[in-house]
């Protein structure tokens, strides 16, 4: 092999290069970073479903509820240990998780998802004091 | 083999032309067996379902602008509609027009003086047969199969304003700007805003319904009782008595959408 000098050290250095993540994960000291939620103020234990289930499919569950409530005219209500929610982000989850800056927000930040739900709904914040005052 | 040149041709020309047109021939004869049941499905349809309609008796609204206005500000209210005093931005859901503005296909030849005055309310009039719907490409407005209202899902709406053009009443507004900082009246925390680039309308207060209240702007009238609002397909209902018993128009008849609003001028 011509150029061995060269080409091995350079291999090397390529290959720590393109591992470097892998390497600093192991040995630096930061801790765990993952996102811890704001449970609900008001001490509601439960919700529609057992937490890993809501965290897996909250989405699809909104998204069901919107096609419910919008198109298929069933806007039923929901009801969780004896309490009666109007289906809908604004008229159930919310009434509980009250923060969504601690709650919708740090996992979503975390996770570099954007959700475009609050372009129209309102979020507890905004309920109570108006959309200026909140803002 | 005594086949000629001449019937050999002639029978692969036959058979040519048979095998290019069976298609087409089928096709027809789907379409007239299929279109019999069609058109008796859709007379028939009626029965059982709800079909929301509304009656505006404008003998009570003549020479009352501030009920006019209070209907349009709890329908603000209702949905937390912005206002913009340039008419091009501008989102109606309930506003107010003079009676040619209103009713072009009727006559305004010697008008009594009172309909010339005045002005006279006007909504999404929830067609029948909805040109709005017909047109959007996303099916973010679509007629709702149980009550006859033709309702939005502002989730889908992409914005392309097909319906506007489509709708012969001016009924939908477009989102110009973000609507936000135009709401100037206090926020109803039940309801959601809308976002820059979706269409709006008049949803004949479908999601008060459904909690059993009343249109917020036949709630609004209700002093001088102006507003009818029930189901058009049952003959037993107080709006199918009043129209029963009273002479209405409708905006635009001409046109065929079978307009669920009604006017008692």
């Amino acid at each position: 092999m011509y150029n061995k000098g060269l080409i091995v050290p350079g291999l090397i250095i390529t290959v720590l290069l393109v591992t470097f993540p892998f390497w600093f994960d192991v040995f630096s000291s930061a801790e765990s970073t993952d996102p811890t939620v704001e449970l609900p103020p008001g001490g509601e234990q439960n919700c529609i479903y057992p937490a890993d289930e809501m965290r897996a499919e909250h989405m699809v569950i909104l998204n069901e509820w919107r096609d419910d409530v919008l198109r298929n005219g069933n806007r039923g209500t929901v009801t969780v240990d004896g309490k009666v929610y109007g289906k809908g982000l604004q008229l159930a989850c919310m009434k509980c998780h009250t923060n969504k800056e601690e709650f919708c927000d740090r996992c979503h930040t975390y996770a570099s998802v954007v959700p475009y739900c609050w372009d129209c709904h309102l979020t507890p914040t905004q309920q109570k004091a108006g959309l200026k005052e909140a803002n | 083999m005594d086949t000629k040149r001449r019937t050999f041709l002639k029978a692969a020309g036959v058979a040519a032309l048979a095998g290019i047109s069976a298609p087409a021939v089928t096709k027809l004869a789907e379409a007239s067996s299929s279109a019999v049941p069609a058109v008796a499905e859709n007379s028939a349809g009626t029965a059982g379902k709800i079909r929301y309609g509304m009656v505006i008796d404008m003998r009570k609204l003549y020479d009352r602008p501030d009920i006019q206005e209070k209907m349009a500000a709890a329908c603000r209210y209702a949905h937390n509609i912005p206002t913009f005093d340039d008419p091009k931005s501008e989102i109606k859901w309930i506003w107010s027009a003079s009676y040619e503005e209103a009713f072009p296909e009727h006559s305004s030849a010697h008008n009594a003086e009172i309909i010339e005055e005045s002005e006279f309310l006007m909504l999404c009039n929830h067609c029948d047969n909805p040109p709005c719907v017909r047109v959007c490409p996303t099916k973010a407005t679509f007629k709702m199969e149980h009550n006859g209202i033709v309702a939005m899902d502002y989730h889908r709406c992409i914005g392309c304003r097909f319906c506007m053009m489509a709708c012969p009443y001016g009924a939908r507004s477009f989102n110009w700007f973000e609507p936000r900082p135009h709401i100037t009246q206090e926020i109803n925390p039940e309801f959601p805003t809308r976002m820059r680039g979706v269409v709006e309308k008049c949803n004949f207060c479908a999601e008060r319904l459904a909690r059993g209240e009343k249109p917020a702007c036949q709630e609004a009238a209700a002093e001088v009782g102006a507003i009818y609002f029930g189901d058009l397909n049952d003959p037993e209902s107080e709006v199918r008595k009043v129209l029963a018993e009273n002479p209405t128009i409708q905006r635009k008849p001409g046109l065929g959408t079978k307009p669920s609003v009604f006017y008692i001028v």
